[in-house]
């Protein structure tokens, strides 16, 4: 390792001319940049909410009818509709407070998992977004946009319940980890072709990993109906439920589905950390990410880090799709994800593409996502919440629309650009 | 060894290489080798009959043409052969890629007569289902080649096209009118458009996030409002479909007059877009601007171009390229709007300007095939091939992987194609 050490120098001070600051002086600032840089998030994520509150207003029928009454029971409607809105937001995706301390005080072991599960399920809807937003958050380090985590969650998906269901005879200690690694293998292929055009031919990433997800849901489309269908499906795309020695253990009987996947996740995102900012490889991956002429002269292998990134974000977009299918599904249909890895480029820019933010990201994503199922009760579709995650990544994407909104200066040193590629300016 | 062929093809010098003229010949015999299997499966006196009038239409009608499968094949077969070898062993020089496309045609030609060997097969019928599958991929196609032109990304065809298609199906129904619901999946989609221009040309984020966010926001929109009050009031989703003009006595000529001219308005617009972008922006000086804008929008501003104010135009006018190519598929096929109805059609658009090189005349024929490869797919399942649907649905995208991997020659992006413009 000792030959890597002056590249390592060279690099910082490649990093130091491209973010204008020493280590030292950004370690001072740490704090207050801390406290500055989650102005944004928060206000975007508020006003996200807000935007989204005046959706329902606007589409809710009792808002229109009240207001043909009066002018004072109009506006009480919409004030009572946001309230109605959020508050079955809040319980469905954090349980209601009041039943969990009364369940608490019972001490009814029973009672108390029921008045968490709301919490729990929270949790099971956050770690695909936590695996998928880490694969893109990984690729935006590596100056790579992998818009393609879709495709691969569907392949690691298909991979890992071929796993499940064709092998057979194993221990739950070994087949269910076996799946699992299948799944990120084939997200890593997935990831792997796109990579290595790039870095061969100079293809842009962005337009093959798109070409990759259509080809990744056509091919799905055709495993379920062909190979991977269940027998006695009627041809109905869905395949068989998986072997019980493959899945990934749930801690509590149905229907609560918290289980071991939400802590390989949480793993992960430590090992993504540990990867970007611990090791050699990581900071080659961000130094091509920075600045790839500074990488090239510090005698970094430009085409064996972004196939590697590309690879690893692949990896982990395919974990994502083996979880769900080990951990919660049990077997694989054509409704697996509603959209992860298109939401998650929202919370990996939202967490500013650091594993610790993408897990907070992802654990409010998921939130979302769970409390939207209790708004389905009040017939506020769940789309809703794919309406907030567009105006989330809009304002996350822009601050400058939050600064205008909220009248916040502009902060003395030019800020941070969160990614900073372009269609043309990666290619060859 | 190092024998070059320089082809001058429209002032742009490119160099073939010998390896590039190799593996091109080495494809077309393998071609060639694909379909002397097809001969191998038919049988002498098998005939493929070729129904040349599409059904239900009795204007330009014209008789079935009758194939000989098995001796057709072989000649077919050996003429690959032979083509691909003179590829290999000379080079056809600057016809290489038309003599390419020639091979691809034959081998497709092929694929069908060994397929309908025996049985029949309405050709012309096929085609016109291509040419509708084509529509929203040529649309979405033009959409994109107007915006990259002038250096924004726009992979947010897809989304404006679903939101579009969701508006026409709305409006449609409550005016009961489709030409109101036209127009205003136009208004809606350049509406988005505009939502696009603004930030990525004004705030300057990353055009890809910008894309990604118009197609997360109208998919959400359209699901949600869809969920909510289409699904429910049927009412509200049922909107009059534009029908089937036939154009007087261009309609009457067989095999074209069904395909082009006794058909949907949308192929129209689709054909007249054409000719207008295709000429706008490679004949006319607003062309030639918006043109230099997605080059160099630097030297553009010296110039005293308005990048900004070219930019804004560009991607309205490719909102209401979307917004049209969206509003086909309520108004002008489906007659109802169901959630993602778009289905990646906007993505394989995408994918056909790039096919298509950046041109509307490229995009064009790209759509088409991808249009005819769509068609293709539904028709194998009924003539009993065994190759699974989905494997030809994925062939545009593999294709544009191809093309874009440089292995049949390089397309041209625009210089600046995805750079914001930062006026000093």
């Amino acid at each position: 390792m000792s030959e890597n050490k002056p590249k390592q120098d060279a690099g910082k001070v490649f990093l130091e001319e491209v973010t204008g600051q020493s280590e030292e002086a950004q370690r001072i600032k740490g704090w207050r940049k801390t406290g500055r840089t989650l102005v944004v998030p928060l206000l975007a994520i508020f006003t996200g909410l807000v935007f989204g509150a005046i959706f329902i207003v606007v589409t809710s029928e009792d808002v229109y009818a009240a207001f043909r009454v009066s002018f004072g029971s109009g506006m009480a409607t919409v004030w009572k509709t946001i309230i109605q809105s959020y508050q079955a937001l809040f319980t469905g995706a954090l349980g209601d407070p009041a039943r969990i301390i009364s369940a608490l005080q019972s001490g009814n072991p029973l009672e108390i998992r029921r008045a968490v599960n709301p919490i729990l399920e929270s949790l099971v809807n956050a770690t695909p977004y936590i695996f998928a937003g880490l694969a893109v958050a990984l690729g935006f380090r590596s100056g790579l946009f992998n818009i393609g985590v879709e495709g691969q969650l569907f392949i690691g998906a298909a991979a890992a319940t071929a796993v499940g269901i064709f092998v057979k005879g194993l221990p739950q200690i070994i087949h269910a980890p076996l799946a699992f690694l299948a799944g990120a293998l084939g997200g890593a292929l997935w990831g792997f072709i796109p990579g290595w055009l790039k870095a061969k031919t100079g293809a842009h990433e962005v337009i093959n990993t798109i070409m990759m997800n259509w080809i990744a849901f056509r091919l799905t489309e055709w495993l379920l109906s062909g190979p991977l269908t269940r027998p006695g499906s009627g041809g109905l795309p869905i395949s068989p439920i998986i072997e019980k020695s493959a899945e990934i253990p749930q801690f509590f009987p149905p229907p609560i589905r918290f289980h071991l996947g939400f802590f390989i996740a949480l793993a992960f995102a430590y090992a993504v950390h540990w990867l970007l900012f611990k090791t050699t490889w990581g900071f080659d991956l961000r130094t091509v990410g920075a600045n790839p002429n500074a990488a090239k002269y510090a005698g970094m292998n430009i085409t064996k880090n972004i196939v590697l990134a590309m690879t690893l974000s692949g990896a982990l977009a395919g974990m994502a799709g083996a979880n769900q299918i080990l951990a919660v599904n049990r077997s694989m249909a054509l409704g697996l994800s509603p959209g992860y890895g298109f939401d998650s480029i929202a919370l990996a820019l939202l967490g500013n593409s650091t594993p610790m933010g993408v897990v907070l990201a992802s654990l409010l994503f998921g939130a979302l996502r769970n409390g939207a199922t209790r708004m389905e009760l009040l017939y506020i579709p769940n789309d809703i919440i794919s309406i907030i995650q567009a105006l989330i990544l809009a304002f996350v994407a822009a601050p400058a629309i939050i600064r205008t909104i909220y009248r916040i200066r502009v902060p003395k040193e030019a800020e941070e650009a969160v990614f900073t590629g372009s269609w043309g300016g990666g290619n060859k | 060894m190092a024998t070059s062929t320089i082809v001058i093809h429209r002032k742009k010098v490119e160099v073939i290489s010998p390896t590039r003229q190799r593996a091109t010949g080495i494809i077309e015999i393998l071609l060639g080798v694909l379909i002397f299997l097809f001969f191998r499966r038919t049988e002498p006196g098998m005939v493929a009959r070729f129904v040349m009038t599409p059904g239900g239409l009795d204007r330009g009608a014209a008789p079935d043409w009758l194939i000989p499968a098995y001796s057709t094949l072989l000649v077919l077969a050996i003429l690959t052969v032979i083509l691909g070898l003179v590829q290999v062993w000379r080079g056809f020089g600057r016809w290489m890629n038309l003599v390419l496309s020639v091979v691809v045609g034959l081998t497709v030609f092929s694929f069908l007569t060994w397929a309908t060997a025996g049985k029949s097969l309405n050709l012309v019928g096929m085609l016109s289902a291509a040419i509708l599958l084509g529509v929203p991929i040529i649309l979405g196609a033009f959409s994109g080649v107007l915006s990259e032109r002038a250096g924004v990304v726009n992979i947010a065809i897809e989304g404006m096209m679903l939101m579009a298609a969701m508006v026409g199906a709305l409006v449609g129904s409550v005016t009961k009118n489709m030409w109101v619901g036209l127009l205003a999946a136009m208004l809606s989609s350049m509406l988005l458009a505009l939502i696009h221009g603004v930030l990525s040309i004004h705030y300057k984020i990353n055009q890809i996030i910008s894309g990604t966010v118009i197609n997360i926001f109208s998919a959400g929109l359209s699901s949600y409002l869809s969920a909510k009050f289409l699904q429910t009031y049927q009412q509200l989703n049922n909107p009059p479909i534009f029908p089937r003009i036939p154009i007087p006595l261009l309609a009457d000529i067989p095999v074209i007059g069904p395909l082009f001219f006794n058909t949907n308005l949308f192929v129209y617009i689709m054909l007249i877009s054409l000719i207008v972008i295709q000429v706008a922006l490679f004949s006319t000086r607003w062309g030639l601007r918006l043109r230099a804008v997605g080059e160099h929008p630097k030297a553009a501003d010296t110039l005293g171009i308005n990048v900004f104010a070219t930019r804004y135009m560009a991607v309205l006018l490719s909102g209401l390229m979307a917004g049209i190519g969206g509003a086909f598929f309520t108004l002008g096929s489906v007659g109802r709007f169901d959630e993602m109805m778009t289905a990646g059609k906007g993505f394989i658009g995408l994918a056909a300007m790039i096919f298509g090189n950046w041109t509307p005349l490229g995009a064009f024929g790209a759509g088409l095939l991808f249009g005819f490869a769509d068609s293709v797919a539904t028709k194998l399942t009924i003539l009993g091939t065994g190759i699974p649907t989905q494997f030809m649905a994925m062939a545009p995208y593999i294709v544009t992987m191809i093309v874009l991997a440089g292995v049949v020659g390089r397309g041209q992006m625009p210089a600046a194609d995805g750079t914001p413009y930062e006026k000093e």
